[in-house]
């Protein structure tokens, strides 16, 4: 193919795994310029490099639309899936099982995941598929040309649709109600907090949602719009400031920070998730505290913003299914198919 | 009173849900273990309690083992069907009936056997009182037995596989056999012909569904990602690879091969499975037409991404929810052309229990080595009835994991291919799977348009070209593909073509219409879309050939004529949907009918005439035949195969 090697050598600007920046790279944007998937594409691409992540040890994965379209644009090294529309998790479920050594991250839409796509959301949140899923959050079909989608807010006004009648769906609360093992949200106007965020669910073992608002400049940018740039920057409430620590680094806290300042949740790769407070203490382990907090973001038009919820006990699916430690895609005919001597015994069953 | 011995159908008529499965599979199992030919046919209601259901039992000595629509001995034990199972035997057949079932005899013409199944029941200490229902269906059994000769040991053999081997419900049900069968023979006169002796036709051979043997042949084809969703007839299937994966790959650790994955609906059960194999598992999903109308887009995405993954479409009638306990041959033309846009299927078509078992293995060779998904379109009557087979056969080529590069050739290669690059002109491509860990071995699948590299291009002429490769893929093909089962009769003048579970019905009918009308077949039973060379050579040798399917519009009889276009004129479509499996007079009389509009029927006619009134004579009553047959149907039947 026609990615690039990695430069050997070149001991400048490398990770831990030798490999540098530009090694996560994908093909150029088609998005619209200011396009928030951009900015997330970048801080996917950002994350993956500062925590020395192999591109070979990750499958991409989308849906259709907008959002769908932007794992082309980051990580060329990694394989990829654009599925169909609304039916990436089913797709990356089969598909993590052929090696499960892999880590997936998936980018959907609001449309792809809250509309089309809300059967399988929910249903890969229940199975805890070891994959980051982003959901590029614009309230709006921007490939064809401006619909509102499942998450527009009710009264959002629109050129040629006329007034959004229906409430909007929650993502982040559909995800916590489901019992999603991480749940977090972001703003794509503030890069840092989606690249920590980003780090902490990759981290995570199983499915970890990442609701990012995700502005579309060209159908849903009006300053009063919800899913806004304006609108983002005026109502967001970060629950703390996150700071992702990657294993064997030495956990420094800042000097200043007194204790019941910060809460550090131990990821089981070793990393640390250090969480900040800001107004008040806020425990993402608490899955009543998540529904709460929903709820009064709901009420308020807040876009409340980072770790959500956390738990870091539950199995992941391969884990459930007790899988050999090869790559099922690796094993040969001898582990594959039964000896002559088992056909003999099946016979002798079938009466 | 002359005896009929080993050619005469059973139908027993009981309340869905009553337990008596057991009991008719078990009389199945015993005439099977008496080397007697046999067949078992469930037509049963879509309920889970209180509907009427019917299990119908056929022996023939000469291996003809075809649904009939005449039974000569009717058992019932619902009062719910007793007056229309009662009109259903034949003249000169035997009734058997629960006597608490209180309606009146209306028929002189047949024996009338009255069983006191709740008094035998009640009688017996053994039978606590919530298996009194359970166990009230082994009295027929014994009663049967008595009365038509099954040997009670051969019921004991079939009970203590059925319970395997726990004394406890086996003695149970024992008690209500003999009880039954003494009772029988203290206090029943025979008045009926029909009786069983024992054969050795049947040894060494096996029972089973074809969804079992489905499944069997999937996993010794090395099956590792199952994913379902449960509809009727094909959740057998996926339950049957639950049952068997343990016993058949786990390893030594306790670590599993595979893993089965019941889907929250058909668009996830066919998403995972292609996920699946994209990553390099063999996958498989199994489902009805239903749940295959889901899955079309899907379909129509791993056909274009060439993505390898195995169908089983266990068909019933349609369209719609249609009836769901029923059998139909109707899915052919939807599978054949499934998708939006130009696409195109492999679709493998087992027409015994053996053939599901083979084509479970060699399913996932195909769709591994052409890189698309391969439909196996079974039926319910195949896939859920029980039916005599040769044992199992062990794979008789290694696996075929078709054009896969891992590190190693990516290195050889130096990075130099192209997901969809036709090296080797054949159009198959290379493909990589993730996991492979070198740099250069990652592309981006996608259902967009793509060029070589599959890389996203809207360039029209890019287009077109992947898709004549496409195309040139689905040619090759052919040659890979399961050839037809040819049975050629010496001096025939009409050719058969059929696909699946009808080939009993359709042998049997040729062996009549040879016998009684003179008339000599061909037969052609085609085992996989698209056409092979043979299925032209064959169409093109025979001035008439009659097309034998289980649908309304005669779909492999359109196919044929789109196909073959300059014979269509040749075809005869003999095309029914009414849910039921074929029967041998039915393929019969309605070959007569079209036949007789014919070249070959011109020259016939008058021998066809004459033995018209035979015809009708048979269809009321059992053959009689003293014509043996060369072959038994139970025994392989092709004289010609690749």
């Amino acid at each position: 193919m026609t990615q690039p090697l990695p430069m050997t050598g070149a001991a400048a600007n490398v990770n831990l795994a030798g490999l540098g920046k530009n090694d996560y790279k994908g093909n150029p944007t088609t998005l619209c310029q200011g396009c928030g998937h951009n900015s997330i594409s970048n801080q996917i691409i950002a994350a993956m490099y500062e925590m020395s992540v192999l591109p070979e040890n990750v499958i991409k994965f989308s849906g259709i639309g907008c959002s769908s379209k932007s794992p082309t644009y980051f990580m060329n090294r990694s394989f990829g899936f654009n599925s169909l529309h609304g039916r990436m998790p089913s797709i990356a479920t089969g598909a993590l099982f052929g090696d499960a050594t892999l880590k997936g991250i998936g980018v959907s839409g609001d449309g792809d995941t809250a509309s089309i796509g809300m059967g399988q959301f929910k249903h890969i949140m229940r199975r805890n598929v070891d994959m980051v899923y982003i959901i590029e959050n614009n309230g709006v079909y921007g490939l064809t040309k401006g619909q509102f989608s499942a998450t527009a807010e009710k009264g959002l006004a629109l050129k040629k649709q006329g007034t959004n009648p229906y409430m909007p769906v929650d993502i982040c609360m559909e995800a916590v109600i489901t019992n999603a093992t991480f749940v977090a949200r972001s703003f794509a106007g503030n890069p840092k907090q989606v690249k920590e965020l980003l780090k902490a669910a990759f981290a995570h073992k199983g499915i970890a949602v990442l609701d990012i608002i995700s502005p579309c400049v060209t159908f849903n940018n009006q300053s009063n719009a919800y899913h806004s740039y304006a609108w983002g920057k005026d109502h967001e409430e970060p629950l703390h400031d996150i700071t992702y620590i990657a294993p064997r680094s030495e956990i420094m806290l800042e000097e200043e920070m007194m204790e019941g300042e910060a809460r550090e949740v131990a990821m089981h790769d070793g990393s640390v998730i250090i969480l900040k407070n800001l107004d008040h203490d806020y425990d993402p382990t608490n899955r009543a505290e998540a529904i709460r907090i929903l709820s009064e973001a709901q009420q308020n038009d807040w876009i409340t913003t980072g770790l959500i919820y956390i738990n870091k006990d539950k199995p992941t699916l391969e884990e459930t299914y007790n899988l050999v430690d090869a790559p099922l895609n690796r094993l040969s005919e001898s582990d594959l198919r039964p000896a002559p001597a088992m056909l003999e015994k099946v016979n002798a069953l079938m009466f | 009173m002359n005896k009929v011995v080993n050619d005469f159908s059973i139908i027993v008529g009981t309340k869905n849900g009553s337990g008596s499965s057991t009991a008719n599979n078990t009389i199945l199992r015993a005439i099977f273990k008496m080397g007697i030919p046999v067949s078992g046919k469930n037509l049963f209601p879509s309920n889970i309690q209180g509907l009427p259901t019917w299990y119908t039992i056929r022996a023939n000595k000469d291996g003809f083992t075809a649904r009939r629509e005449t039974n000569e001995i009717v058992i019932a034990m619902n009062p719910d069907s007793f007056i229309r199972d009662l009109a259903s035997v034949a003249p000169g057949g035997a009734f058997f009936y629960a006597d608490d079932l209180k309606s009146p005899i209306t028929r002189a013409d047949i024996a009338v056997y009255p069983m006191p199944v709740k008094q035998l029941v009640r009688d017996d200490p053994n039978v606590p009182s919530d298996f009194r229902e359970l166990v009230g269906n082994m009295i027929y059994v014994g009663v049967l037995a008595h009365m038509i000769g099954i040997d009670v040991e051969m019921i004991r053999t079939a009970l203590d596989f059925h319970f395997k081997s726990k004394q406890k419900p086996i003695e149970m049900n024992m008690g209500a056999v003999k009880a039954g069968a003494e009772w029988a023979k203290a206090n029943l006169d025979k008045k009926d012909p029909y009786v069983l002796e024992a054969m050795d036709v049947t040894h060494g051979m096996i029972m089973s569904d074809g969804n079992t043997a489905g499944a069997i042949g999937s996993i010794f084809g090395g099956a590792q990602f199952v994913s379902w969703y449960p509809i009727t007839p094909a959740s057998s299937l996926a339950e049957a690879m639950n049952d068997y994966l343990p016993m058949l790959r786990k390893r030594d650790d306790g670590k599993n091969t595979y893993a089965v994955v019941q889907a929250e609906d058909e668009l996830a059960a066919i998403g995972m499975a292609i996920g699946a194999g994209w990553s390099g598992l063999r996958a498989m999903t199994s489902t009805s037409g239903p749940g295959l109308s889901l899955m079309t887009e899907f379909a129509g995405l791993a056909y274009y991404a060439e993505v390898p993954v195995v169908l089983w479409d266990i068909q019933r009638i349609g369209p719609s929810t249609g009836l769901p306990t029923r059998t139909s041959q109707a899915d052919l033309t939807f599978v054949n052309f499934m998708g939006h846009g130009d696409t195109q299927s492999i679709v493998l078509l087992p027409g015994t229990v053996n053939e599901c078992f083979e084509f479970g293995w060699k399913s996932f060779d195909l769709a591994e080595r052409i890189q698309t998904p391969v439909y196996v379109l079974s039926d319910l009557d195949m896939g859920m009835n029980q039916w005599m087979s040769q044992p199992f056969k062990y794979p008789s080529q290694p696996m075929d994991r078709g054009k896969v590069l891992w590190e190693k050739e990516i290195e050889e290669l130096k990075g130099n291919w192209g997901r969809y690059l036709d090296k080797d002109g054949d159009g198959i491509p290379y493909r990589t799977v993730p996991g492979n860990k070198n740099p250069m071995s990652s592309y981006f699948t996608r259902g967009t348009g793509h060029d070589e590299n599959a890389r996203y291009t809207e360039d029209s002429g890019v287009f077109r070209e992947n898709m004549e490769r496409l195309k040139r893929k689905f040619d090759g093909a052919r040659n890979l593909l399961p050839a037809p089962e040819v049975r050629l009769t010496k001096g025939a003048t009409i050719g058969i073509l059929a696909y699946g579970s009808t080939e009993p019905a359709i042998i049997e009918a040729m062996h009549q219409l040879e016998v009684e009308h003179g008339i000599k077949a061909d037969f052609m039973r085609i085992r996989a879309l698209p056409f092979s060379q043979e299925v032209k050579d064959f169409i093109e040798k025979h001035d008439e050939i009659f097309v034998v399917e289980l649908n309304r519009e005669g779909q492999l009889n359109q196919l044929l004529t789109i196909e073959f276009p300059d014979r269509a004129v040749h075809l005869r479509s003999i095309a029914m949907g009414d849910g039921m499996p074929a029967s041998a007079r039915w393929v019969r009389e309605s070959l007569l009918e079209k036949f007789d509009a014919g070249k070959a029927g011109r020259r016939n006619k008058a021998k066809s005439a004459a033995n018209k009134t035979k015809v009708k004579k048979e269809a009321a009553a059992p053959k009689k035949s003293s014509v043996k047959t060369k072959k038994s149907p139970a025994k392989k039947t092709s004289s010609r195969k690749k």
